[in-house]
C-alpha cells in the first residue's frame, strides 16, 4: 500500500502538470469572480466562504480522471487489481494520492486567497479546517466517479455530471462552518458534519469505487 | 410458484401484456375523476383561492419522483444481487418516468409558487433537494447511455443508484440544515395519522396519489417490455450478422 501511495505520488509530482495545475486553476476561478461581481469590499467579502469552497471543488474535480485513466491506458490497473492488495485498498490510496497532490495544496493555499476576496479576519482558521476536514471527502467521492466512468472514451464531462450532486452535503457544511466562522458564530456542528461525512466516504465508498472498477475490468 | 419467476422476460411479458391495458385503464379513470373533482367540485380555499388546486397534480407528481427512485433502488440490488435482466432493465426504465414526476413537481411547485410566495423559486430545503434529485436522475440516465455493453451499464448504474441513494438523503438533511426554508409542512403525514387537510380536498387528492402511481406501475411495465424487446431484436440482428 505504502509503496503503490509513493508510486503515485512520484508519477503525479514527476509527470508535471497535474500537481500545480489543480491550484492554478483554483487562483484563476477565485481571481475571475471579482471580475463578474464587482470589486466592492463588502459584496467580496460576504461571498468569499462559499467562491473558496465552489473554487476548490471545482479545481479537485478537475484532476479527477486522471486516477484511473493513466493507469487504464498503460495497463497497470489490470496489474493492481491482480496484485495480493485489494482493490477496495487500491482505491483507498488513490483517493489518498488524490487528496495529498490536489486537497492538501488547495487548503493550504486557500488562506491566502481569502486575502484577495477580503474575507473576514475570524473566517482564517475556520476556512483552513473545513477544507483540511473536507477536501478528502472530495478526493473519495472522485475516486468514486473516476472508477465509474474509467472505461468510457468521453467519460470527462458525464464525471463532472455524476460527481458534482454527490459533493453537494460536503459543500453546504464546509462553507457553513466557513461562513459561521466569518459571522462570529460557533461553527463547530458544521465542521463535525463535514468530519463525519468524510470518515463515511472513506469508511463505504472504496467498496463501491472497487466493485465499479471489477466490472470495468471485466 | 415464486416471485423470481417472474424474472423470466418471457414470462414478465405474457403477465404483464395483459395486465397493462388494466392498470392504464384504471390509472387515467382515476386521474379523471380525481382531477376534475378536485379542479371543478372542490371549495377555493379562503386564503389560496383557487391555486389550492394545483396540489392534485404536484403532491402525487412528487409523491412518485421520489418512489421511482426507491423503485430503482429495489431494482438495482435485486440486479446485483440476483442478476435478473428484467430488473435491470427495469430500474432504466423508470428513469425517464421519474425525471418527467421530478419536472411536474419542480413546475407545479414554481407556477404555484408564483401567486403564493411571491416568488417562482426560493432556496428552501424540498425544492433544493428535488433539484438535487434531479440531477441525480439526470446522471443515472446518463451513465445509461454512455455505456455500450448492457451487463456492464446495468452494474455500473446500480452501484451509481445505491451510492447516489445515500448521498441523496444526505442531501436531503443538509439543505434543511443550511435553510430553514418556506415550503409547508407535509399535508399527509402517514406515520402520524393527523392530517391539515380538510376531507374535502384530501378523498379527491388521495384518488390522485393512487392514479399517479398506477400510472407509474403501467408505465413502467410498457418500457420494460419495450428495453426487453429492444434487447433481442439487437440480438438476432447480432446472430443475423454472423
Amino acid at each position: 500500500m505504502i509503496a503503490l501511495l509513493k508510486r503515485d505520488l512520484a508519477l503525479a509530482v514527476r509527470a508535471g502538470g497535474g500537481f500545480g495545475l489543480g491550484l492554478a486553476f483554483f487562483l484563476i476561478v477565485v481571481v475571475l469572480v471579482p471580475f463578474g461581481v464587482g470589486p466592492e469590499a463588502a459584496v467580496l467579502s460576504r461571498i468569499a466562504p462559499g467562491i473558496l469552497w465552489v473554487a476548490a471543488l471545482l479545481a479537485a474535480l478537475l484532476s479527477l480522471d486522471r486516477i484511473f485513466a493513466l493507469d487504464f491506458e498503460d495497463g497497470s490497473l489490470p496489474l493492481l487489481a491482480t496484485s495480493p492488495l485489494p482493490l477496495e485498498g487500491v482505491a483507498l490510496i488513490k483517493g489518498a494520492a488524490h487528496w495529498i497532490t490536489t486537497g492538501l495544496p488547495l487548503t493550504l493555499a486557500a488562506p491566502a486567497l481569502g486575502f484577495l476576496l477580503n474575507m473576514a479576519p475570524g473566517a482564517y482558521l475556520w476556512l483552513l479546517l473545513s477544507l483540511a476536514l473536507g477536501t478528502p471527502a472530495l478526493s473519495m467521492i472522485g475516486t468514486f466517479g473516476a472508477a465509474l466512468t474509467v472505461g468510457l472514451r468521453r467519460g470527462g464531462l458525464l464525471m463532472s455530471l455524476l460527481v458534482l450532486p454527490l459533493y453537494v452535503p460536503t459543500l453546504i457544511f464546509g462553507a457553513e462552518a466557513v461562513q459561521r466562522g466569518a459571522a462570529g458564530l460557533p461553527a463547530t456542528t458544521p465542521l463535525l458534519m463535514v468530519a463525519g461525512i468524510t470518515l463515511g466516504c472513506y469508511a463505504l465508498l472504496p467498496f463501491a469505487a472497487a466493485a465499479a472498477l471489477r466490472v470495468n475490468l471485466r | 410458484m415464486s416471485i423470481w419467476e417472474y424474472a423470466n422476460p418471457k414470462k414478465f411479458i405474457a403477465t404483464s401484456t395483459p395486465l397493462v391495458p388494466w392498470v392504464m385503464g384504471l390509472a387515467v379513470a382515476g386521474l379523471v375523476v380525481g382531477l376534475v373533482w378536485g379542479f371543478f367540485f372542490t371549495p377555493d380555499d379562503y386564503r389560496q383561492g383557487s391555486t389550492v388546486k394545483i396540489i392534485y397534480l404536484h403532491v402525487p407528481a412528487a409523491l412518485m419522483a421520489i418512489n421511482a427512485w426507491f423503485m430503482m433502488l429495489v431494482a438495482s440490488l435485486i440486479w446485483l444481487v440476483r442478476r435478473h435482466h428484467v430488473s435491470a432493465l427495469a430500474a432504466r426504465a423508470a428513469a425517464p418516468i421519474g425525471v418527467v414526476m421530478t419536472l411536474i413537481a419542480l413546475l407545479t411547485g414554481a407556477i404555484w409558487g408564483q401567486p403564493m410566495w411571491g416568488t417562482w423559486w426560493a432556496w428552501d430545503p424540498r425544492l433544493t433537494s428535488f433539484l438535487i434529485l434531479f440531477l441525480f436522475y439526470l446522471g443515472y440516465i446518463a451513465l445509461w447511455e454512455a455505456i455500450d455493453d448492457p451487463d456492464t451499464a446495468a452494474d455500473l448504474t446500480s452501484v451509481l443508484c445505491i451510492v447516489g441513494s445515500v448521498f441523496a438523503v444526505l442531501s436531503r438533511y443538509a439543505v434543511r440544515f443550511w435553510n430553514q426554508g418556506l415550503h409547508q409542512g407535509t399535508s399527509v403525514p402517514v406515520a402520524t395519522g393527523g392530517r391539515t387537510v380538510d376531507d374535502v380536498f384530501f378523498v379527491p387528492l388521495v384518488i390522485c396519489m393512487v392514479a399517479f402511481g398506477l400510472l407509474f406501475v403501467g408505465l413502467v411495465l410498457i418500457r420494460t417490455t419495450t428495453e426487453i424487446r429492444a434487447r433481442r431484436m439487437r440480438a438476432l440482428e447480432a446472430r443475423m450478422r454472423r
